[in-house]
């Protein structure tokens, strides 16, 4: 994020005279021990322990985890989650974005701030909200009822949850990369006969392709691993309603250790693809506002 | 509706119409169906459920719980920023990239690893316990793990403006006499202060309502070791739908406000910022 400009300021730091004298080189030792330290304990030990805990008994036992029906089924209903979200997300995020950033009309920052709401929210009211619309006692409860539609305690209910969840992820990544970017190219594409789409597709999304992948990134990494909300929602039926995330707890409070962890060791890897993936695009010139 | 200079750009009512139903539909409707649950609720059964011994003692901790957690994050994201920074060692890259760790990592799968590192038999958690410390299923637990969601969000807030803190500056206080320490309490501190709350705002809004990994380490005692998302899922668990909108409520306007500080603050660092320009 910060890398391209602290290295100019680190070359600026090392040609200063004068400052390696023994007590800021005492403090310099001191202050990149204790970082170490603390993000040692707090995120490399528990990512270690995932593995470590998930090959406790033996690759056999590990991979067997994988071979129970219910496991396999959370990740399906992970898999077929994003699937579903993430492009819907992306596609809301690239309207919002084309309305918020190209034209100027009022209650724009009242916009944003309610397209960034969901993530101010705690997941479990992100999941109630939904228990109280579709609820058996909520608005549309008995409707559904008498049309014979479940939503709560069924897959339709998990998927709208994490939609509300990752809502913003696209649109505020791309937001402010669009304003920066400004309209000039596509204005003129427009002036020389370019269709609207054939400017969005030609012009626009070249520009901010790095954006719209970071988003897109983010946005999965939220739709797969959340919890709060899909837990209010899912009714946890096992085989049915469970997530990954899901039937982590359900093994857990099985004591399945070897299994619960093996299924956090699948979602470690996806965390660990995400910045990857993260640090590629940042690396290939995207920088985040 | 569209006012200010005329652009040729096509879309606009497709795009902003999209934009104001998708987001109707997603978030406005829900919002309203809570709001209105709570305002339909009686006012005694309301207060009942809002202001219950066992409601209380969960605010004290979610409340209590988030802003030490946010505070250390103050503290160590300061120190974090700074060391990545100002300093060049082996592995910054790769503690540079490990700080998003929170942001990527399920909250599921952190909630079970710090339990398991901090138990009793864990690795980290064997050697406190010597020294009479427990963490797992006490407070502390639900500290720890408030701290560890909220990490990023105070670092990548402190980090940009750190980078942008005037050394000319520095090197003037310090050539005119004043130790590092001072320069850090005059000169550093002031100039990234803004940024320093949002931090710190940022921090105490995640943790507030963070649900997943806490619940793991937390032990779940109610009066103890419950916080008010988890009592919130007990109440819905009942049934009890106007008892948990009732709590819900009053979370949301915590969020209201949390996100309502951090428009604020983020107005006066920008104001500082073009003042400085000037």
């Amino acid at each position: 994020m910060a890398a391209g400009a602290a290295a100019g300021s680190l070359e600026e730091l090392a040609s200063r005279p004068g400052r390696d004298t023994l007590w800021s080189a005492l403090a310099r030792r001191c202050l990149i021990g204790l970082s170490l330290a603390f993000l040692t304990a707090l995120l490399l030990a528990p990512l270690a322990v995932v593995f470590a805990a998930a090959f406790h008994d033996g690759l056999q036992k590990y991979l067997q985890s994988f071979a129970d029906r219910d496991t396999q089924a959370a990740i399906r209903l992970t898999l077929a989650t994003a699937l579903v979200v993430v492009p819907v997300n992306t596609v809301f995020g690239l309207a919002a974005a084309w309305a918020i950033a190209k034209f100027e009309f009022r209650g724009k920052s009242l916009l944003i701030t309610l397209i960034d709401l969901p993530i101010a929210v705690s997941p479990v009211i992100s999941g109630m909200l939904f228990v109280l619309l579709f609820g058996m006692r909520g608005w549309f409860g008995a409707w559904l009822a008498a049309n014979g539609i479940s939503i709560i305690f069924a897959i339709p209910g998990i998927m709208i949850a994490t939609l509300f969840v990752t809502f913003p992820y696209v649109a505020r990544e791309l937001i402010p990369l669009m304003q920066q970017l400004g309209n000039d190219e596509e204005e003129v594409a427009i002036t020389l006969g370019a269709g609207a789409w054939m400017t969005f597709f030609r012009v626009t999304l070249p520009k901010i392709r790095w954006g719209l992948l970071y988003g897109v990134i983010l946005c999965n990494a939220r739709a797969m691993g959340e919890f709060g909300a899909v837990s209010v929602i899912s009714g946890h039926i096992r085989g049915l309603t469970n997530t990954m995330p899901l039937a982590i707890e359900a093994l857990y409070n099985d004591y399945d250790l070897t299994g619960a962890f093996a299924v956090a060791s699948l979602l470690t890897l996806l965390a660990v693809a995400t910045l990857v993936l993260k640090s590629l695009v940042e690396g290939a010139g995207y920088r985040r506002r | 509706m569209r006012d200010g200079q005329p652009t040729v750009l096509p879309g606009f009512g497709l795009t902003l119409g999209f934009t104001t139903f998708f987001l109707s539909g997603v978030v406005l409707l829900p919002l309203a169906a809570l709001v209105l649950r709570a305002a339909s609720t009686p006012l005694h059964q309301l207060l009942d459920a809002v202001a219950s011994p066992r409601a209380l003692a969960s605010y004290q901790l979610s409340f209590g719980g988030a802003l030490i957690a946010a505070c250390i994050n103050l503290v160590f994201g300061f120190i974090i920023a700074w060391t990545l920074v100002r300093y060049d060692f082996p592995g910054r890259k790769i503690m540079d990239a490990v700080i998003d760790m929170p942001f990527a990592l399920p909250t599921a799968v952190s909630g079970i690893a710090l339990t398991a590192v901090f138990s009793i038999h864990g690795w980290l958690g064997r050697y406190l316990d010597l020294a009479g410390i427990h963490i797992a299923y006490t407070r502390l637990g639900v500290i720890l793990a408030m701290v560890l969601i909220g990490m990023p969000f105070a670092v990548r807030t402190m980090q940009p403006a750190l980078l942008e803190v005037q050394r000319d500056l520095e090197d003037a206080a310090e050539t005119l006499g004043a130790g590092r320490w001072h320069v850090l309490r005059r000169v550093i501190v002031p100039s990234v202060l803004p940024a320093l709350l949002t931090g710190f705002t940022l921090a105490f809004a995640r943790a507030l309502g963070e649900y997943g990994s806490v619940i793991f380490i937390s032990g779940n005692l109610p009066m103890k070791t419950e916080i008010t998302p988890l009592l919130i899922v007990i109440h819905l668990e009942e049934f009890d739908y106007q008892g948990a909108a009732a709590l819900g409520f009053v979370m949301l306007a915590a969020s209201f406000a949390v996100l309502l500080t951090i428009n604020l603050l983020q107005a006066w660092g920008r104001g500082r910022m073009v003042r400085r320009e000037r």
